[in-house]
């Protein structure tokens, strides 16, 4: 240290928690961190509590997780059930259903801690969707954020991992069958197909290894890789600081919210505890997985409408989707003396290898498309952008189609109807539903987009009906104060960008590519409301405006 | 930090600077005037939040009490019913439940009503600067220099072979995970042992079945004899050789050329396993005579073979030839002549093997 320094009186915290500030502060020097960190502000807004959602649901599931693994036993070894449920007494199973029901029957808080660890898992990959497509809707993914964009796509996959290999645990009959399908589509994999099978099992399935197995990936393997990929996601955050939505006061160059301390801290450590405590309700009043109805896995029964955890649903429905036999086409046949069998192979892994390759590179796509290289810190309303919404939907309903098709023979049941009729149409949605939904969602998010300039040119309805002196009765419409005008038209509309040379002057065929799809993606368009076009509107008079609203509207196709 | 709004549009100090001068946009009113909350100004309000808040802390310590009494008073012995267990999980869910959203809606409560809301704006910075980004690159380029990677190719060409082979250990010992299939996918229990045919006996008891036992319309669950016997690998055993067993009226069945003497008086069996994925083909429609896996909705017509009508699955069910021994009880004749179960890559070279 300089001599400058000693010769300044030390600061002498007054405080208790000025002394433990300073303490800490003298060792790691932490009033860095403080300052960077203290005050740092945060955006809010009602649709950025998915990710936490998805965050504190991990931080459940790692400490009712914990608890379970000191009662549950991964062996496959042979046991005869001697616990208080009388109905399985004496009945030959594995350690690890054993286990299962000991946790759920013998020990006190056991079923609780079992059923908060289940909904706690479904709650994970559903509010990790649900943030996701936030995030795709929004335009979050946007540049500077690609790449946390691909992280959340692996952690996406990983929650999937992380579920199914959690699923299979306990050896019930219902995870005995799930293990089962994942068996058949692993042998469906060409040349290596059965060696991976038996790799996997440890020889024939079922075998004595596999719950041993997936027990390590689930505990040790599978959430280390979650984690890690957390801490890059929230790392990445604090780097690019929080998006923001459009509006008054915000823009590329600012956050607007409120501070980390304590307003936001206190939000969302509270938000914490809410999720905890909703999860807590949910399994002490609704059943998940009751085991002890299922018995122990066996080759030979399997119960009518079994269904996997949702978050499964999309790729078991396409394999219900996909005909094995059409007309006389059998899409099982052999090449070269060696079995390809394509009605297991295409819907296993074409529809989720389409997902997450479009999820993975769609920030790169969009980008290429627009020639947009700038940083993006506001956010888009969906409305905003018409055909990234559509294709969003799309893709979502084309997701929706196969994840109920996972459940088709419940909906035949429950709704009457034949099962065969079911898979029919879903065939049938599974093509043109992604088309109906674009066509659709472009068709309302333009038709929101018009509402807007309608309301920023012509200000909100009143509901006041009044009479001119020559009879005509009007609606009197308020002008918008600045703030909520502001919301209003304060968007970018790009329009097409057409073809350009590149540097040897040469528009090449890639270019024109890019051209037609950025005029697919930017031709229909609403323009926002100008300045120029308010002063119009307001010459007219009111209930002009109305009437003419319609052809002022320059809709450029 | 960022400049604390007043709450003057003129002074928040995030005027666009997009566009500023654009005529043709509207400008950026800066962020809206601040609006006091009812805690601001009435201190009775802000009094009563300030109670609400600790009556929430209050109730999350009743859920505390609930979780603890519940958890003490009721007793899991042996004579404790499905009841005793569904009563404390609700208890202890209940009390864990108002233990937390009691500190969360209090916490969150508190934030909202009396911690100060002023929204803040504060500037973004540049995620890199230039000069960062030019010393970095120097700082690469001198690393890459010093190894000298680039001016000894030798060096080089060696580390990448060398790479490149190491992680073949690991594929080695992934291959030790499991044995190798050879063709054990090709043969089940049903086998004939010692020149004794196996008889079809009842899933789960393992009673063999009489072939007059089977009255038309009727199907069993059957599992090859001596299966519950297995000291080892009963549930492989298992997984390849269950089978369903139904009677038809024979003149139903259509029967190929090959499978004359593979049923018996209407009597036929087949693998119990699906062609697709390889789940139990549980379900019989003793009407339609078909059979539906409840998994993914194969569909297989028993008069026809267990061909495919319906579903995912791609081929027909394999069936067992059957037949009645001296003591009238159904035995199978052979193994299946096809591997049964899902398809994999070397199943037509097992399928071959078994017929030759």
């Amino acid at each position: 240290m300089s001599a400058s320094s000693t010769a300044e009186v030390p600061f002498v915290p007054k405080t208790n928690v000025g002394r433990i500030t300073n303490f800490v502060d003298e060792r790691v020097g932490g009033s860095g961190i403080l300052r960077e960190f203290g005050r740092k502000v945060f955006p809010d807004h009602w649709s950025f509590m998915f990710g936490e959602v998805a965050l504190y649901s991990f931080v459940i599931l790692l400490m009712s997780g914990t608890f379970l693994t000191f009662f549950f036993d991964p062996s496959m070894a042979e046991t005869h059930y001697t616990g208080s449920y009388t109905p399985l007494s004496n009945v030959e199973m594995s350690v690890a259903y054993n286990s299962s029901l000991n946790i759920s029957f013998d020990i006190r808080g056991g079923l609780f801690f079992r059923q908060v660890h289940h909904w706690a898992a479904l709650l994970f990959v559903a509010s990790l969707g649900v943030h996701m497509l936030r995030v795709f809707f929004t335009g979050a993914f946007r540049k500077p954020r690609e790449m946390n964009w691909v992280v959340g796509g692996v952690l996406l996959i990983l929650a999937m991992a992380e579920g199914f290999t959690g699923y299979s645990l306990p050896d019930d009959l219902l995870s005995g069958n799930g293990l089962r399908i994942i068996d058949g589509v692993i042998k469906s994999i060409p040349v290596i197909g059965t060696y991976i099978s038996f790799f996997l099992f440890g020889g024939e399935f079922p075998g004595t290894a596999i719950i041993g197995r997936l027990y390590v990936l689930h505990i040790l393997l599978v959430p280390a890789m979650i984690l890690l990929m957390i801490v890059i996601h929230l790392f990445m955050v604090v780097v690019h600081k929080h998006t923001q939505y459009p509006g008054p006061g915000r823009n590329d160059g600012n956050v607007v919210g409120y501070p980390l301390g304590p307003v936001y801290a206190a939000k969302a450590g509270g938000f914490f505890f809410i999720v905890f405590g909703v999860v807590a309700l949910m399994a002490a009043m609704f059943t998940i997985n009751p085991i002890w109805n299922y018995g122990p896995y066996d080759p030979s029964p399997v119960s009518a409408g079994t269904q996997p955890d949702w978050y499964i649903g999309f790729v078991d429905g396409a394999l219900r989707l996909m005909p094995g036999v059409v007309n006389d086409f059998h899409f099982e046949y052999i090449i070269f003396g060696h079995v390809l069998t394509l009605n297991v192979l295409l819907p296993a892994l074409v529809p989720a290898g389409i997902i997450f390759t479009v999820l993975f590179t769609y920030p790169w796509i969009e980008r290429w498309i627009t020639k947009d290289d700038r940083e993006h810190h506001v956010l888009d309303r969906p409305r905003n952008a018409p055909t990234r919404t559509a294709i969003g939907v799309a893709g979502f309903t084309w997701y929706c189609v196969m994840w109920a098709a996972a459940g088709s023979d419940l909906i035949a049941t429950h709704f009457h109807v034949a099962l065969n009729d079911v898979t029919y149409w879903l065939r049938t949605l599974f093509f043109i539903g992604p088309i109906i939904a674009f066509m659709v969602t472009k068709r309302v998010a333009l038709a929101l987009q018009r509402k807007d300039r309608e309301i920023a040119l012509h200000g909100r309805e009143t509901g006041r009906i009044v009479r001119l002196p020559h009879g005509e009765f009007i609606e009197v419409h308020a002008p918008l104060d600045d703030y909520k005008q502001y919301k209003l038209v304060g968007f970018e509309s790009p329009s097409p960008l057409s073809a350009e040379p590149n540097e040897h002057g040469v528009v090449t065929r890639k270019e024109k590519r890019r051209a037609a799809l950025s005029k697919w993606f930017f031709e229909d368009r609403v323009a926002p409301a100008t300045p120029a076009e308010l002063e119009a509107a307001h010459g007219h008079g009111h209930h002009e405006a109305i009437e003419a609203g319609e052809e002022q509207k320059s809709l450029s196709h | 930090m960022g400049n604390h709004s007043d709450g003057s549009p003129n002074h928040s100090g995030t005027v666009a600077t997009a566009g500023q001068n654009d005529v043709e946009k509207f400008q950026d009113p800066g962020l809206p005037p601040h609006r006091l909350r009812l805690a601001d100004t009435d201190p009775r309000a802000a009094k009563r939040a300030e109670r609400q808040v600790a009556i929430l802390f209050g109730i999350s310590v009743i859920g505390t009490v609930i979780f603890l009494v519940s958890y003490f008073a009721i007793d899991l012995g042996q004579d404790s019913t499905i009841a005793t267990i569904r009563t404390q999980n609700l208890l202890l869910g209940l009390g864990t439940a108002f233990a937390m959203l009691g500190i969360g809606t209090g916490i969150v409560h508190w934030a909202k009503a009396l911690m100060p809301d002023h929204e803040v704006s504060e500037e973004r910075h540049a995620i890199r600067a230039e000069e960062d980004r030019q010393a970095a690159v120097r700082i690469v380029e001198d690393i890459v220099e010093e190894t000298g990677i680039k001016r000894r190719p030798l060096i080089r060409n060696t580390l990448l072979g060398a790479v490149a082979l190491a992680p073949l250990p690991a594929l080695a010992v992934f291959g030790d995970l499991g044995p190798r299939p050879d063709d054990k996918l090709a043969h089940t229990m049903w086998a004939p042992q010692d020149g004794k045919l196996k008889r079809l006996t009842r899933d789960p008891d393992g009673t063999p079945i009489k072939a007059s036992d089977v009255t038309i319309g009727s199907a069993f669950h059957v599992i090859p004899e001596g299966l519950n016997e297995l000291q080892e690998g009963k549930l492989n055993a298992k997984a390849k050789a269950v089978v369903l067993l139904m009677r038809l009226n024979p003149d139903d069945l259509t029967i190929s050329k090959g499978r004359e003497t593979w049923s018996y008086n209407g009597i036929v069996a087949y693998s119990k396993i699906c062609t697709h994925v390889g789940c139990p083909v549980a379900l019989y429609e003793q009407q339609t005579h078909h059979l539906l896996c409840p998994c993914h909705q194969s569909t297989f017509d028993l008069t026809k073979e267990c061909k495919v009508i319906f579903g995912p699955a791609s081929r027909p069910l394999p069936q067992l030839p059957i037949a009645v021994d001296a003591e009238g009880y159904l035995v199978a004749t052979s193994d299946f002549k096809e591997p049964v179960g899902p398809s994999y890559w070397e199943r037509d070279e097992h399928e071959r093997l078994i017929n030759s």
